[in-house]
């Protein structure tokens, strides 16, 4: 996977490397980042994913040059920008909240950068219709911001970061203010945009749908610490902890101890065989809900698979997959997903069921 | 129906205050076009001698472009100085912020009288009473905090991601105040100016200490006028100062709506004005 992706970025990319060394950063007491080490490769889309106050502005804005860090350094292409004001560091940013200059149009805020760059007058129409273009809003060059849809306004936005060929372009939780279809679109346009301009892109959302759809890369971050780092598969198929696990995607976590070949429930005693020997310390065991089955009670399971006694609470219907909710005998909530066409017959609510995964599937956590 | 009734209380209530904020400075009008030799209210005949009587006299004259000459400088200095403190308290990170507030917006609460007078005491020695740069420099002491409140009220409503947004796009911090924050935040400091130009132009306390032969503004001359002789000249004054106020708020007004209808030509007829 990364020897592809190497590849293809070096093909096409002018992107720059960035590349973060132990960087901390504190207010008073308050440690908001705590040693951070990150190598962000040229061209690529890196996501910074996290929960809210994880510290993921905090590390874009130190990326950024707007916020000093306490200790650690900052690179790009090999060269410490640790201490280079944001104006010469020539990186794109768009916003939360577009950031559009409102008393400039449409065209003089995307020609801004351009301006800085004394570029000549022909060039600067140019290259400004063109980027115009590119995100669709060619004919809007004459409106002011604040008479653009929120959509718009982020197009116009990215268009303004871009127009003036930055090497990075950093997005702080760009697509946070609009709706779910407008957001789902702009996605797929900002992957576009990466593909087609082979820049590195360094993204932060605290939703992780997003960072699953768009990244190359996803850094999760947690209380200032970068958890796990990887691509979105490496992400949802091979969690390192069990935050990760609960932070991408659905899954259903049991607590207790490992013994041997084998995980003990803590809370309702139950074990169940492992596929392959595990650490000692594990604490938790994660069945990711389209790994968990479910058969009717009087239906005999195989013999390679684990399985807990539950009931179902409810099943809805999503169009090409099925969620049913369950709750086991010792109280736990468990979620499984289930392709339409392969929900058995007499899953319905209050029905009594097995639910039960292979074991290669099951894998333990901290 | 009973709010149709407060919205009616409410109007009247405010016409009358208006009234009352008005009526006294109104009276001097008609008494300045009075044919009487003194100040008298209500005039009997009208005439415009005392306007003559003004245009006569150079010492109104000199008087008034003394005053000018003051208010312009100080308002000009009072701006450069108070946008400079507003940026410093609101967007930069300094130590004892609250303290250096107190010491910018004093003159709003120490006495005129003591202002004078301790300016007075030390231009003395310095040689600086009946001068320009004198007057310059306390009226503009004077003028600051009126400019920092307006400017701080304005900056804080500024988006700082703007600057921000600014200096990604590669404008330095010079380049990013002049091409997006002042812009922005245009109307408090031309609001800013105004009040410190109008503060130093209607002036007497400070200036009683500073002036003298050599130099006088126009409210002192005032001052000493209507103790030497009763006559209207002084309302005659009064009422142009009042036109040149009046004036200077129109023509302030109209360019804002000149703007407005400009802006709406441009943008066509969807243009949302709201805001
Ligand atoms: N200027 C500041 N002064 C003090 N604390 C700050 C400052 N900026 C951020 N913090 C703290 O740093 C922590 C991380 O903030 P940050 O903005 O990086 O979080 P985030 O991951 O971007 O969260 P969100 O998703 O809510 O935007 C928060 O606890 C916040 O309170
Ligand atoms: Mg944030």
């Amino acid at each position: 996977m990364t020897a592809a992706l190497e590849t293809t970025s070096t093909q096409t990319s002018t992107g720059a490397p960035i590349s973060i060394n132990a960087v901390s950063k504190k207010y008073g007491d308050n440690t908001v980042l705590e040693s951070v080490d990150l190598d962000i490769r040229a061209g690529e889309f890196l996501t910074l994913l996290g929960a809210s106050g994880s510290g993921k502005s905090t590390l874009l804005n130190i990326i950024a040059g707007f916020t000093r860090p306490t200790a650690g350094t900052v690179k790009v292409d090999g060269r410490d920008i640790t201490s280079l004001p944001p104006h010469k560091r020539g990186f794109g940013m768009v916003f939360q909240h577009y950031a559009l200059f409102p008393h400039m149009s449409v065209a003089d805020n995307v020609a801004f950068p351009l301006k800085r760059q004394k570029v000549a007058k022909a060039e600067i129409q140019q290259r400004v219709a063109e980027t115009l273009e590119l995100v669709e809003l060619g004919h809007l060059g004459g409106r002011r911001p604040s008479e653009l849809s929120g959509g718009q306004q982020q197009r116009v936005a990215l268009a303004r970061a871009i127009v003036f060929r930055p090497r990075v372009l950093l997005m702080d939780e760009p697509l946070g203010a609009l709706d779910k279809l407008l957001r789902e679109q702009l996605q797929l346009e900002i992957r576009r945009l990466h593909q087609e301009m082979g820049i590195t892109f360094v993204f932060v959302t605290h939703d992780q749908d997003e960072a699953l759809t768009m990244s190359d890369r996803i850094a999760l971050l947690r209380n200032g610490r970068i958890v796990q780092l990887g691509t979105p598969e490496q992400l949802y198929a091979e969690p390192n902890c069990r935050y990760s696990a609960e932070f991408v995607g659905a899954s259903n976590i049991f607590t207790g101890t490992v013994q041997g070949r084998s995980f003990i429930d803590d809370v309702s005693g139950q074990s169940y065989r492992l596929g392959e020997a595990a650490d000692q310390s594990g604490r938790s065991l994660l069945v990711r809900p389209e790994h968990l089955n479910i058969a009717p009670a009087d239906v005999p399971v195989p013999d390679t698979v684990e399985q807990v006694e539950a009931i179902v609470e409810d099943c809805i219907y999503l169009g090409s997959s099925r969620t049913v909710q369950l709750r086991t005998d010792a109280g736990q909530r468990l979620v499984a997903r289930t392709n339409v066409p392969r929900t058995p017959d007499g899953v319905v609510s209050g029905a009594r069921v097995h639910a039960y995964w292979d074991v290669r599937d099951a894998c333990v956590l901290d | 129906m009973t709010k149709i009734l407060t919205r009616a209380g409410l109007a009247i209530l405010a016409a009358l205050i208006g009234v009352y904020l008005i009526l006294p400075v109104l009276i001097v009008v008609p008494m300045s076009f009075s044919d009487s030799s003194f100040l008298s209210f209500p005039p009997g005949q009208m005439s415009l001698r005392w306007f003559h009587n003004i245009l006569d006299d150079p010492i109104w004259i000199d008087s008034a472009l003394a005053s000018l000459k003051v208010a312009l400088a100080s308002s000009i200095c009072a701006v450069v100085l108070g946008v400079l403190a507003a940026l410093a308290l609101v967007r930069g990170h300094i130590p004892f912020r609250n303290t250096i507030t107190a010491i910018l917006l004093a003159p709003l609460i120490v006495p005129y009288v003591i202002i004078g007078l301790a300016a007075y005491i030390a231009f003395l020695q310095l040689g600086l009473t009946q001068t320009t740069l004198g007057f310059v420099l306390v009226h503009t002491c004077l003028a600051v905090p009126y400019v920092v409140i307006n400017v701080v009220a304005g900056l804080v409503s500024v988006d700082r991601r703007l600057e921000m947004a600014a200096m990604s796009l590669g404008a330095g911090p010079v380049t990013t105040f002049f091409k997006v924050t002042l812009p922005l935040i245009l109307p408090s400091v031309l609001a800013g100016g105004l009040f410190a130009f109008f503060i130093s132009w209607d002036e007497v306390v400070t200036a009683i200490f500073l002036s003298g032969p050599d130099l006088t503004t126009l409210p002192v001359q005032m001052w000493s006028g209507i103790r030497v002789q009763i006559d209207p000249t002084v309302a005659a004054l009064s009422t142009l100062v009042l036109l040149v106020i009046f004036g200077s708020f129109i023509v302030l007004g109209l360019t804002r709506l000149i703007r407005q209808l400009a802006r709406r030509r441009v943008t066509g007829p969807a243009t949302n004005t709201g805001a």
